[in-house]
């Protein structure tokens, strides 16, 4: 089955593996998280479960996820995120998952929302060339052609062009866990993951592993 | 830094090995595993910089082999490392001594010593 956590992420390290190799990390505080919707097929349509994390204060929330939460007896999980799962949950309402569910050596994924970069050019955005600084180019770090004449008469679809950069929901596949903390919560995975420090993560079992890894 | 990533990382700082500073001769026993034994070799030369900060501080050996000029950047608190004997020390002006990448001949192991410790060379 598919684990699945949220998390904050920390920031980056290094550190010595069994091999005494200097290994880059990122430090995530993942859960514990615990459960707060099961949905079957007979009820749903679909498995999944919806899982929530621990942020803030009941008193601070809104009536309508109070509400939501009271129902099933838990509250203050400001967070919550729903996993598809493929046969029936095995799971019930106010489990706990937590890092153990992991393993070290494991890939994993991590989604995140990647650190804004505001409107920017193609240069940046799209790192194009960009034409020579001097000799009176008059074209320093413009688009350049965007299509042909009259055939096609349009602009192809996926043409690279100026634009928000940044603060997008991404998913980095195939990471490695270095490290478990259980009883500090925190997991420690190889290379780097999108987002800025303390913004939050969902980590999970890697859904394109080899099966060896799986 | 993070308390959360320093007390991860604090178990990995060592506090054995000998100070030394920039500019110092040094010779560093590393641990080789080789075919399944594991051996000892030493890097001598001269320390010509040190950067970074806490687990990822690194430090860059300089010295002369075989007439060729070769550089070795190892972490500070790499557990490799067996030892750390001061040969020399030296009086700096620099923080980085990446001058003496330029120099040939005699003064290519040169820095001015301290007359502490009379060197070995």
């Amino acid at each position: 089955m598919l684990h699945t956590l949220i998390g904050k992420k920390i920031g980056m390290t290094q550190i010595f593996d069994e091999k005494n190799r200097l290994v880059p990390v990122t430090v995530i505080e993942a859960g514990p998280c615990l459960i707060t919707q099961v949905k079957t097929e007979e009820t749903d349509g679909y498995n999944a479960i919806q899982i929530g994390f621990p942020r803030r204060k009941a008193q601070n929330m809104s009536a309508g996820q109070n509400g939501h939460l009271k129902k099933v007896g838990l509250e203050g999980l400001s967070q919550l995120k729903e996993v598809r799962c493929q046969n029936a949950p095995e799971h019930k309402i106010g489990d706990t998952l937590t890092v153990s569910d992991f393993e070290e050596g494991a890939k994993v994924d991590v989604v995140g929302v990647t650190k804004g970069r505001g409107f920017q050019g193609v240069v940046k955005r799209w790192n194009t060339k960009g034409g020579p600084a001097s000799h009176g180019s008059m074209f320093h770090r413009r688009i350049g052609s965007i299509g042909l004449c009259q055939d096609p008469g349009h602009v192809f679809k996926g043409q690279i062009m100026p634009g928000q950069m940044g603060n997008k929901r991404r998913t980095v596949q195939n990471l490695k866990v270095v490290k478990i903390y259980e009883d500090k919560n925190l997991i420690l995975i190889k290379g780097s993951t999108p987002g800025f420090n303390g913004s939050q993560v969902l980590i999970r079992t890697a859904k394109k592993a080899r099966k060896e890894n799986a | 830094m993070n308390p959360v990533i320093d007390e991860i990382t604090k178990v990995a700082i060592r506090t054995d090995l000998t100070e030394f500073k920039v500019g110092d001769g040094v010779r560093v026993h590393i641990k080789i595993q080789e075919a399944g034994k594991e051996r000892v070799q030493v890097f001598a030369g001269i320390v010509i910089a040190r950067k970074g900060t806490g687990v990822h501080e690194t430090f860059t050996v300089r010295r002369i082999s075989f007439g060729e000029g070769v550089e070795k950047v190892f972490p500070v608190h790499s557990p490799i490392i067996e030892k750390i004997e001061v040969d020399r020390e030296s009086i700096t002006r620099r923080a980085r001594l990446y001058y003496i990448r330029d120099r040939v001949g005699k003064e290519a192991t040169k820095v001015k010593e301290r007359r502490l410790s009379e060197g070995k060379r």
